[in-house]
C-alpha cells in the first residue's frame, strides 16, 4: 500500500482494495457510497484475512491444547494487541472485545453501572447522543433510581458547555459523551469534558464509534474512563467491537454475562470471575470478525495519522460549497472546520426518505430518517433528515455527484409547481 | 429508469401529494386516529364523520411525511369518501398497495400501509360527541392529537 503524499491523500491509492466500489450496484455504474458513518466498507486485506482463518487457522479460542487452537488464539490476541496499539492502551488487558459499541455500552451500565451508582446519583448524558449511548442509562436510572440529566446544544450543533460545571456535581456518577456526533459531525471538546468531569470525581465514557476510524485516539492522553468502538465503522467486519477501559475500574467490575471463559473456577455452587478481559468475553467470542478488525487496524495504521481527518474534512468543505448552490437546502450543524466527515441537510420540505430514494437511482447510497438520534432532531425541531458520510476512499468526484444528484431531486418536486 | 407506472415519482402520484384530496379535518368528527412511524417521523390522523347507517359521510386526513405516506393517505380517503364502515373493513393491506400502484420495496410499502393501518383504526375509535371532543378513557394516546 502505497502512503498518502505530503499534499494530501489521495483516495485512488486505496480504492482499488475495496471490491465493492469498483462494482457497479445496478445497471453496471459505480456505486456512490456516502453511508460511512452507518457502517464503512472492507478492503480485501481484511476480507483475506477473515477468508484465511476460516480456511487454514481456525477453531475455538483459550480452551484446545491443539495446535489449531493455539494458533487461532494466538491471532486473537494479536488483534487486541493491534487495537491497544492503536488506541495506546497501556495494557492489552484494558482492551475488551464486544459485539459493538452498543454492547459495549451496555456492558458498562450493566457491570459498572449497576455496582456504582444509586438513587440519587445522576448520569450526566448530551442532546446529541445516538441511543446506543442514551438508552442503557436511561435503563440504568430505572434499575437503580438515578437520574439522567443532559447537556444541551448551541443553535449551530454544537455541545453548549455554560452549564456544564452547574450540571457536574458531587451526584454525578458519570458522564456519557460522544466524541463526534453522528448526526451533526460535531467534534466535541472530549478532552475537556473529561478534565472537568474528574474533577467532581466523575467517570466517563466516550462513545467513539464516530471518531476512532477516523480521527487519531490516544486513550492515555485523553485520561478517558470508558471508550466504545465498533469494528464494522473502520473497515472491520460487523459483530466485533471494543471496549477499553482504565485498569482499576475494569478489575473492579463485576462479570455481566455468565458463561464459559469468564471464570476461574466454577462449582456447583457458585464460581469465581476470571480475570479480566475474559471475565467479559463469556462465550465463544466473534474469533473471526476480531481478527478481521486486527486487519483492519494494519491497514489504517498505514495511512498517514492526520490524513484520513484531513482528506475527510476537504471533501466537507467541498460538500458545504456545492451543496449551497441546491435551492432550499440547509446543511444542519457547525462548520467544517469543526466536524468530521458528516454532512447533513434538508432539502425544502422534501422528505429524506423520498430523498434518499431518488439519490439511489444514481446509485447514491446516503441515509435518511432519524440516524438513531432522536432527541437531537427534537431540538433542532426536525422530523427527519438526510445524511451523507464520507470516509477516506470517497473522491471530490462523488461529491459533485451528490449536489448534482440533489439538484435534480429538487426538480421532480418542483417541476409540478 | 423504470417504466412510469412502476415509477414512485409519477405524476399521478405527485399530484395526491402536492394537491392532496381531502387534507384538513371533519366538519363534524365522530370518529378519529392518528399514529406514526417513528423510524421516518411520518404521521398520519384520519376524522371520519360516520353516520348511524354505517357510511362515511367526511374522510378527511391529516399528518406530514414521505411522499409515499401523503400520497397514499389522500388515494385512501378519496377512496372511501362516501363509503362504508364494511367497505373499509374489507379493505386488506394489498388492496391498499394495488391503490397506491408503484411497485414499493419492503421498507417503502411501511409508509404506503400507514394511512390504511390508521384508517382500519379510526373506524374503531369513536370521539365523544359532548365536551372538547376528546377521547374516552382508555384510547386517550390515541385520540390526544384528534382534538
Amino acid at each position: 500500500m502505497t502512503t498518502a503524499a505530503s499534499r494530501g491523500l489521495d483516495p485512488e491509492v486505496y480504492r482499488g482494495d475495496f471490491p465493492i466500489l469498483s462494482q457497479g450496484v445496478r445497471d453496471g455504474r459505480p456505486l456512490v457510497y456516502l453511508d460511512n458513518a452507518a457502517t464503512t466498507q472492507r478492503p480485501r486485506q481484511v476480507i483475506q484475512a477473515m477468508v484465511d482463518t476460516y480456511e487454514h487457522h481456525y477453531a475455538n479460542v483459550h480452551r484446545g491444547i491443539h495446535w489449531l487452537a493455539e494458533r487461532t488464539t494466538e491471532l486473537y490476541e494479536a488483534a487486541r494487541e493491534k487495537v491497544r496499539q492503536f488506541i495506546n492502551a497501556p495494557a492489552g488487558e484494558q482492551i475488551v472485545f464486544t459485539s459493538g459499541t452498543t454492547g459495549a455500552i451496555n456492558l458498562v451500565a450493566r457491570s459498572w453501572g449497576d455496582a456504582n451508582v444509586r438513587a440519587g446519583d445522576e448520569i450526566l448524558v448530551t442532546e446529541m447522543e445516538h441511543h446506543s449511548n442514551l438508552v442503557p442509562w436511561h435503563q440504568l436510572a430505572e434499575r437503580t433510581g438515578a437520574v439522567v440529566r443532559h447537556l444541551p446544544l448551541t443553535e449551530d450543533g454544537r455541545l453548549d458547555l455554560a452549564p456544564f460545571d452547574a450540571l457536574l456535581s458531587r451526584r454525578t456518577r458519570l458522564v456519557a459523551v460522544t466524541a463526534v456526533s453522528n448526526v451533526l459531525g460535531t467534534i466535541n471538546p472530549v478532552e475537556e469534558i473529561i478534565r472537568r468531569a474528574h474533577d467532581v470525581g466523575a467517570v466517563v465514557l466516550v462513545d467513539g464509534a464516530q471518531s476512532v476510524p477516523h480521527l487519531p485516539t490516544d486513550v492515555a492522553a485523553m485520561d478517558v474512563d470508558f471508550l466504545a468502538f465498533s469494528g464494522h465503522k473502520m473497515l472491520g467486519p460487523s459483530g466485533v467491537g471494543v471496549l477499553y477501559g482504565k485498569r482499576d475500574l475494569l478489575e473492579a467490575m463485576p462479570p455481566f454475562l455468565g458463561g464459559g471463559s469468564m471464570i476461574r473456577r466454577v462449582t456447583l455452587e457458585g464460581f469465581d470471575p476470571g480475570d479480566v478481559p475474559a471475565r467479559f468475553e463469556a462465550g465463544t467470542p466473534a474469533i473471526v470478525p476480531a481478527i478481521g478488525l486486527g486487519a483492519a487496524i494494519d491497514y489504517l495504521a498505514a495511512i498517514p495519522a492526520d490524513a484520513i481527518h484531513e482528506h475527510e474534512r476537504r471533501l466537507v468543505e467541498r460538500a458545504h460549497e456545492a451543496l449551497a448552490s441546491v435551492e432550499g437546502l440547509r446543511i444542519i450543524g457547525p462548520p467544517p472546520e469543526d466536524k468530521a466527515g458528516i454532512v447533513t441537510f434538508t432539502l425544502g420540505r422534501i422528505h429524506p426518505h423520498d430523498i434518499a430514494q431518488l439519490l439511489d437511482r444514481h446509485n447514491i447510497a446516503v441515509r435518511a430518517g432519524h440516524h438513531c438520534a432522536m432527541p437531537l432532531h427534537r431540538r433542532y425541531r426536525l422530523s427527519a433528515t438526510t445524511r451523507a458520510s464520507f470516509y477516506f476512499y470517497n473522491t471530490p468526484a462523488e461529491v459533485d455527484a451528490l449536489a448534482g444528484a440533489l439538484d435534480q431531486v429538487r426538480q421532480v418536486f418542483q417541476r409540478r409547481k | 429508469m423504470a417504466a412510469d407506472e412502476e415509477d414512485i415519482y409519477q405524476d399521478r402520484i405527485l399530484e395526491h401529494y402536492e394537491e392532496p384530496y381531502h387534507r384538513g379535518r371533519c366538519s363534524h368528527c365522530t370518529h378519529c386516529h392518528e399514529d406514526d412511524n417513528p423510524l421516518c417521523g411520518d404521521r398520519v390522523q384520519m376524522s371520519l364523520w360516520i353516520n348511524d347507517q354505517g357510511r362515511l359521510r367526511e374522510v378527511y386526513f391529516d399528518g406530514e411525511g414521505c411522499c409515499i405516506s401523503q400520497a397514499a393517505a389522500s388515494m385512501l380517503v378519496e377512496r372511501f369518501d362516501q363509503k362504508t364502515v364494511d367497505e373499509v373493513r374489507r379493505f386488506t393491506a394489498q388492496d391498499m398497495l394495488d391503490l397506491f400502484g408503484a411497485k414499493l420495496t419492503p421498507n417503502r410499502q411501511k409508509c404506503c400501509l400507514l394511512p390504511w393501518r390508521v384508517l382500519q383504526a379510526a373506524i374503531y375509535s369513536p370521539v365523544q360527541p359532548e365536551g372538547d371532543g376528546s377521547a374516552s378513557a382508555g384510547s386517550e394516546d390515541a385520540h390526544d392529537h384528534c382534538r
